[in-house]
């Protein structure tokens, strides 16, 4: 089977963008259906995808999809399946700036809420392997890794984007080990930022917008791994309104 | 005695200068097909994915691709199989990706790839470079004065564009710098010296690689749109164009009409 120039349109934006949110991916795809005048049929995104990807396999790439672990919605990119990314990322930054990205990996993963300070980060940059890096050229790097969409920002904590997440996926999975790889209990995927059991001894974690779909019609909140009454409050992610639980 | 067009020395390019290409002798089929005899599928495999990446990671970036960096960095023990090597990735491209790869300079072999598909309506909101839309002014200007066009005259219709030299543009950045440097890496325009003034006056041509990847007619098209007026009424434009397009080798495309 040939790809068709609708699919090499929607895979050369795919590069281009990075990422994109489900509403696009939908208006994208129509686009490249009509710009081609090629046969389109509407809520068949995945089947599009699909075949898009068994073409991109071979050549380790693939069109990923992941859930934002704020809302629940699902985005697309256009990801490398090898296990090579930092070594992708080395044609754009010095290797000491590789290192520092590295170790702000490190302090994210060994974090309970998937986020480092910029102060762990910035303290970091004294202490690199390769070559010191000065406050100021560590705050521009730090700058410049959120522009490329790396790493998110909010009040002076630094996460991984969702788009590196899904590129770096099978890095993390390999280099770090199980306990600071946290997976969701319900979805089964990398999980960040997440709700934890009550109970000590079990290691059962959900994301925000999964415990709302998995809690929202049970009368009460148990932890699927242990049965312990669950305590996190479980709030509304999305527009529709669901009953609020106690 | 006529000045010939400083296309060698780059200086700006230092950065990606390797070694020269002219060490590497092209071996002939017989060895090039003894070579790929001596390696499995999955190192075929492994070498063409590899080099896809490469290239698609350096045309992101707009840079040209030298043969000399692909035998360094990707193929490496692999170089006696080059030209097979390559024959399947610029397949994997056109077929995966609709790129053509072209090679823009055939002594040092240095390779862009090119879309085979047309810019569509749209695109540019879906793909968002603002810095498309800048480069377009500018080639247009060339293309409407002949083909060569002095720089002063490139920075004052961008000032009148409110697209300041002496200003950091919110957009741009520095806007000499995208224009000379930038564009200039990326073969879409040359920034060459005039001889014999004092100060330097700098004229602007297209590059390599608006030659090959910029249609005349879209460049009509867009001029056309701005001033609200039929292209045929710049007819010697109109002609240079429309021998353009007849001299493009066909490109297979499944709607009826470019």
């Amino acid at each position: 089977m040939v790809l068709g120039e609708g699919h090499q349109r929607f895979i050369q934006t795919m590069m281009i963008r990075g990422i994109v949110n489900e509403q696009e991916a939908k208006t994208l795809h129509h686009h490249c259906c009509e710009v081609h005048k090629e046969h389109y049929v509407a809520d068949k995104l995945e089947e599009f995808i699909q075949v898009v990807n068994s073409k991109l396999e071979s050549l380790n790439m693939k069109i990923r999809t992941r859930a934002s672990e704020d809302d629940g919605m699902p985005c697309y990119a256009l990801v490398n399946t090898a296990n090579n990314q930092l070594t992708r990322m080395s044609s754009d930054y010095a290797d000491n700036e590789l290192e520092l990205f590295r170790r702000t990996m490190d302090l994210i993963m060994s974090s309970d809420d998937g986020t480092a300070s910029s102060t762990d980060i910035l303290n970091s940059a004294d202490s690199l392997q390769t070559r010191k890096l000065t406050m100021s050229a560590a705050e521009c790097l730090l700058k410049r890794l959120v522009s490329d969409d790396w790493l998110v920002e909010k009040q002076g904590d630094y996460s991984l984007s969702t788009r590196c997440v899904m590129d770096m996926e099978p890095f993390i999975r390999t280099m770090y080990d199980d306990e600071q790889v946290k997976v969701c209990a319900v979805c089964h995927c990398l999980a960040f930022k997440c709700q934890i059991c009550a109970n000590p001894l079990c290691t059962v974690k959900i994301h925000n917008p999964c415990a709302e779909k998995y809690f929202k019609k049970k009368p009460v909140q148990r932890c699927p791994g242990c049965s312990e009454l669950w305590p996190n409050k479980v709030t509304e992610c999305r527009q529709s309104v669901s009953q609020r639980q106690r | 005695m006529t000045q010939r067009k400083s296309s060698g020395k780059r200086t700006s390019t230092a950065v990606e200068e390797e070694e020269d290409d002219s060490r590497f002798t092209q071996p002939t089929t017989s060895q090039v097909q003894k070579g790929m005899e001596k390696l499995t599928k999955a190192q075929i495999d492994e070498k063409t994915t590899e080099l896809v990446q490469y290239i698609l990671m350096k045309d992101q970036k707009k840079i040209p691709v030298k043969r000399a960096d692909i035998v360094k960095n990707v193929l490496k023990e692999y170089k006696n199989v080059f030209q097979e090597i390559m024959n399947r990735a610029q397949q994997r491209l056109e077929q995966v990706f609709g790129f053509k790869v072209v090679e823009i300079d055939a002594k040092n072999h240095v390779y862009i790839l090119i879309n085979k598909l047309e810019p569509a309506e749209g695109s540019e909101m879906i793909s968002g470079n603002p810095k498309t839309g800048l480069l377009f002014v500018i080639l247009s200007l060339v293309y409407m004065k002949g083909g060569v066009v002095p720089e002063a005259l490139v920075w004052n219709t961008l000032k009148k564009m409110k697209v300041d030299l002496g200003e950091r543009h919110p957009e741009f950045g520095d806007v000499k710098k995208l224009v000379t440097d930038e564009f200039v890496r990326q073969r879409y325009l040359e920034y060459t010296k005039v001889p014999h003034t004092e100060p330097v006056k700098y004229n602007f041509t297209w590059g390599q690689r608006a030659e090959v990847e910029v249609s005349k007619h879209k460049i009509l098209q867009f001029l056309g749109e701005l001033h609200s007026q039929d292209p045929q009424r710049w007819s010697q434009q109109y002609k240079d164009a429309s021998s353009q397009r007849s001299s493009r080798a066909p490109q297979p495309s499944t709607s009826s009409q470019r």
